[in-house]
């Protein structure tokens, strides 16, 4: 019997997708009574549009800094928990911390820290003799501020994710590196933790791969896409052009596009885990 | 080829003693077992001869030399594991040459790229690649050198473990365990696999296992552990023919061996259920625990034998096995028998005994006592019931 797992999926997931799609070919506005279909008008006005082009750029960006240095980082972090003896949880905690936390309200502790003026890092570069920035209203930097925001939120959770690969590795297999002559951490390293985290590493980059496309609350809390758009995300673009501009249809338009990228990773990842990281 | 001395090894976890000083010496080509129940501290003195794991106090000398420190590959033993640890994302081929590539390259020849660029490199890669070829031949494996261990059998698997461990030629091989994974008719297959392995290779084999019937079947002597100590070593036959403790006569031997409750009297006669056993021994009065093996127990022996009732039958075609329930005794008494004598039904009565030469004797505390019969019921009938 697959109808009741089908009704839910359609319910809850192909029915509302199917819905985004339609409406991308129209051009209803919130609250309109009525709308027309106006076939790719909303996709051709999405490509001839700079701002559009500006946001994945940027999406890609924040993508391409986020993921790998908040992969690199929550295995580097992993490790050292797991192979210090003492304080475990307390580090576990302390790395967690900011995956629990309401990323709206971290966000403002962010931007008391990033103030130009009075800000903590800003006070801290003054400490040792170099010039701080005007952190978010900097064209050059509120990316990249924002970026560093992204991996700190997404470090602990990767951390997690592969504490937990990590305790799953069989010691017996770290016993057989020894005997065989696989001295030091490196060594070790290549041989054992890194081919048996394979798993562990595809889901953590897919998983942050997402969590980075789907970057909203803090750009929506510190920059609001700016200073001129320099900042400007596919989600906050959808958004501003769906919730602030009432342009229901354009914005369904940019949601197919941020689902296609998603659709992307999700392909990636199952031809991944089917050849290559799952060795049994 | 290595002798391996153990000088008094203790080991503690925490508080727990594990380990309570363990001399053992290895000789040069030995093939010997370490058995005892589990948690005896078996597995953890092979890892400690590894160098897997520091002892607490004591040496190990592998060859007169002290190797307390010496990392386990400069040891120069190899390991075969229970769960044989293969590394899952290599082929059989890579599994077999990791320890040949760990030792041959340097650290610099195994980096991903960079290694590539060393001109030296490829002159040992083929070295290696003869090595491997030799190896995975003598093992039949040739055929499966490009798949990787989770498309093996369990039994293909075993064979890449050992492989990896004889592709080094090491002095001497540990084995935790190695059959255990395996189905029962496997085992039995690889039993004899090691034991020829054994007589081509003529290395020092220590062998870790719960099974006696492995334990029997393969070693040239045995070490029986119990709880952190060696209670005795012999030879398999030495160990079950004549064990010097209650503990070592119950370990070894499948189905146990049968302990009746018994009396040393004042004079040095021995009791059995009240009945004389027409043993003598010089040691105190006291109670002791007469043992038998079921395969020394003989039903049906007529008048002053013990009678029982027949509790349950376990008939495996070759042999039978008897349960017989007697008053006074909780366990009931196994004996086996020739499945081609009609056997008894479940709840008849028997009778049974015994030669006095079956009789094995221990003290209250469990040590042997040594019994001897007098000269002259020897010679009248050698039953000691009757």
């Amino acid at each position: 019997m697959v109808a009741p797992a089908f009704t839910l999926m359609f319910l809850l997931l192909l029915g509302p997708l199917l819905g985004v799609i339609a409406l991308s070919f129209t051009d209803y506005q919130l609250g309109s009574p009525s709308f027309s279909w106006i076939g790719l008008a909303n996709y051709r006005d999405m490509f001839g549009d700079r701002v559009f082009w500006l946001s994945l750029r940027n999406t890609l960006t924040y993508v391409a800094i986020v993921v790998p240095a908040a992969v690199a980082l929550g295995l580097a972090v992993a490790l050292l928990i797991e192979s210090g003896s003492s304080l475990r949880s307390w580090y576990r905690t302390i790395y967690f911390l900011p995956v629990m936390a309401t990323l709206i309200a971290m966000s403002i502790v962010w931007e008391f820290m990033l103030h130009p003026q009075f800000g903590l890092i800003n006070g801290l570069l003054q400490g040792v003799g170099l010039e701080g920035f005007s952190w978010l209203q900097d064209r050059r930097t509120a990316l990249y501020a924002l970026c560093v925001i992204g991996i700190w939120q997404a470090l602990g959770f990767n951390m997690v994710l592969f504490l937990a690969g990590l305790v799953s590795i069989p010691r017996q297999l770290y016993d057989a590196a020894e005997i065989d002559g696989a001295h030091g951490a490196w060594a070790r390293f290549r041989l054992v933790t890194w081919p048996m985290l394979g798993p562990t590493t595809v889901f953590v980059v897919v998983i942050t791969g997402i969590r980075s496309f789907q970057v909203f609350d803090t750009v929506h809390v510190l920059t609001k896409g700016g200073p001129s758009k320099s900042s400007e995300v596919l989600i906050h673009t959808m958004y501003v052009e769906g919730f602030e501009f009432f342009r229901s249809g354009y914005g369904a338009a940019l949601t197919v596009v941020f689902l296609v990228f998603v659709l992307l990773l999700t392909l990636v990842k199952s031809a991944l885990t089917n050849r290559g990281v799952h060795y049994t | 080829m290595a002798r391996i001395e153990l000088n008094g090894v203790r080991k503690t976890f925490d508080s727990a003693e594990i380990l309570k000083g363990i001399d053992l010496a290895i000789e040069d080509g030995e093939f010997i077992a370490l058995i005892g129940p589990s948690g005896c501290g078996k597995s953890t003195l092979l890892r400690i001869i590894a160098g897997l794991e520091p002892q607490s106090a004591g040496e190990v000398h592998i060859d007169g030399v002290p190797v307390d420190g010496v990392r386990p590959s400069a040891r120069n033993l190899a390991m075969v594991f229970q769960s044989y640890a293969l590394y899952p994302h290599l082929t059989v081929f890579d599994n077999i040459a990791v320890p040949l590539r760990m030792r041959r390259h340097s650290a610099l020849a195994r980096m991903p790229v960079v290694g590539r660029l060393l001109p030296e490199r490829s002159r040992v890669e083929r070295g290696i690649r003869e090595d491997v070829e030799r190896v995975a031949a003598q093992l039949e494996l040739s055929a499966l050198l490009r798949r990787k261990p989770g498309q093996l059998s369990g039994g293909q698997r075993q064979r890449v473990a050992v492989g990896r461990a004889i592709v080094r030629e090491p002095v001497g091989f540990l084995f935790d365990e190695p059959l255990s994974n395996l189905d029962a008719k496997l085992r039995v297959h690889m039993r004899a696999e090691l034991a020829q392995l054994h007589r081509q290779l003529k290395a020092t084999f220590v062998y870790v296992t719960h099974d006696q019937a492995e334990a029997m079947t393969m070693s040239s002597r045995i070490a029986v552990m119990i709880e952190g100590d060696i209670v005795q070593i012999g030879t398999p036959a030495e160990v079950y023919e004549n064990p010097g403790d209650i503990r070592v006569a119950e370990f070894v031997g499948s189905p146990k061996i049968n302990v009746l409750p018994g009396l040393v009297r004042a004079d040095g006669g021995l009791e059995v259920l009240g009945r004389p056993l027409g043993l003598q021994t010089s040691a105190p009065a006291g109670r002791c625990s007469i043992c038998v093996r079921p395969e020394r127990v003989e039903p049906g022996a007529g008048s002053g034998a013990i009678s029982g009732t027949v509790a349950h039958l376990e008939n495996l075609g070759a042999e039978a096995f008897v349960h017989v329930k007697v008053d006074r005794i909780d366990l009931p008494l196994v004996a086996r028998v020739n499945p081609d004598r009609q056997l008894p039904t479940i709840g008849s009565a028997i009778d049974f005994a015994f030669p006095a030469s079956a009789v094995r004797v221990f003290d209250a505390a469990g040590k042997r006592i040594e019994v001897v019969a007098p000269v002259r019921s020897e010679r009248v009938r050698e039953k000691a019931l009757g």
